[in-house]
């Protein structure tokens, strides 16, 4: 196999897109490419592509409203539509709802309050891509940091994910009101994943945990398998 | 011509801010309000050349999110204008 190739898409604001591809370049390995909201094209055979956290365009009309309509943005829908693995974190996973590539929406936490916190996340399903290597059922920590974390789709699209297995993460407590507790949503063929925690932020003990590493490494794993 | 776009979210969909800015009227004193629905209205200056269909597609695709947001399109006439 050839080397992975991942990219870290930036835009004005995102904040978190380092980590992310730090995590990819330790955990992964192979060459990580970060690309500008400007670009047009992505970089050729890529394996993976992120959405970093971060307040992309100073959340201005909704959080990743016009991430979503940004030029790259179609290329990514794109790829994602080729079946390459995009993964949204936080801010990342707003961007793939506003751009139609994930159901439902982040709304404001019920809270009102910005939440910054490890929390307890459950497995919901170990047949994906991003958590073939975790089991089902398994409890993880992973930090979450966000205002507009509130998962939110209307009962009929809550019903049919679930049915299909795509609720990748649940929280184990409650944090923003998402709901049905969903922290995390697959599309339809499993190889979009939009996840409110980070876990970028979880994968060597001197950040209190490694229990993100397994959603990298599973990527990993699943690309060589294919 | 001035257009002015009113969102507002969906019945059902939770309104956080609009609680807060509720508590904060009660706060007031003010104890008659049932309910606080915040939205927003995004005001446009739009020549001749730009169709209803254009606003429609304008409000479907970026000013309104139709998952959880409701919009409404209002045409202003010149003397409502200032």
């Amino acid at each position: 196999m050839s080397a992975f190739r991942s990219a870290v898409i930036t835009f004005p604001g995102s904040n978190c897109d380092r980590d992310m591809a730090v995590a990819l370049e330790q955990i992964c390995g192979g060459e990580v490419h970060r690309v500008w909201h400007g670009d047009a094209a992505l970089p050729d055979r890529l394996d993976f592509i992120a959405l970093p956290g971060g307040f992309s365009y100073g959340d201005y009309l909704r959080s990743g409203a016009m991430a979503a309509r940004s030029p790259i943005m179609q290329a990514v829908i794109d790829a994602a539509g080729r079946g390459v693995p995009v993964l949204g974190v936080c801010n990342g996973f707003q961007v793939l709802t506003e751009a139609g590539l994930l159901p439902g929406a982040l709304l404001r936490n019920a809270g009102m309050n910005f939440v910054c916190r490890e929390v307890a996340l459950t497995v919901e399903t170990s047949q994906s891509l991003f958590t073939a290597g975790y089991s089902q059922g398994q409890e993880i920590t992973i930090p979450v940091a966000h205002h507009d974390g509130n998962y939110f789709a209307d009962a009929a699209t809550l019903d049919r994910i679930e049915g299909e297995g795509r609720v990748a993460f649940r929280y184990a407590e409650e944090v923003n009101g998402s709901a049905r507790q969903i922290a995390g949503v697959l599309n339809a063929a499993g190889n979009v994943l939009g996840m409110m925690p980070h876990p970028e932020r979880m994968i060597e003990p001197a950040q209190g945990g490694s229990d993100g590493r397994a959603l990298f490494e599973s990527v990993v794993k699943g690309l060589v398998a294919a | 011509m001035k257009v002015r776009v009113i969102i507002s979210l969906k019945n059902g969909v939770l309104d956080p801010q609009g609680r807060a800015i509720h508590h904060a009227i009660e706060g007031l004193g003010i104890h008659g309000v049932q309910d606080v629905r915040a939205g927003k209205v995004i005001e446009l200056e739009v020549d001749a050349s730009v169709t209803d269909a254009d606003l429609e597609t304008m409000c479907k695709q970026l000013l309104a999110n139709t998952v959880i947001e409701n919009y409404r399109i209002e045409r202003m006439a010149a003397a409502e204008t200032v």
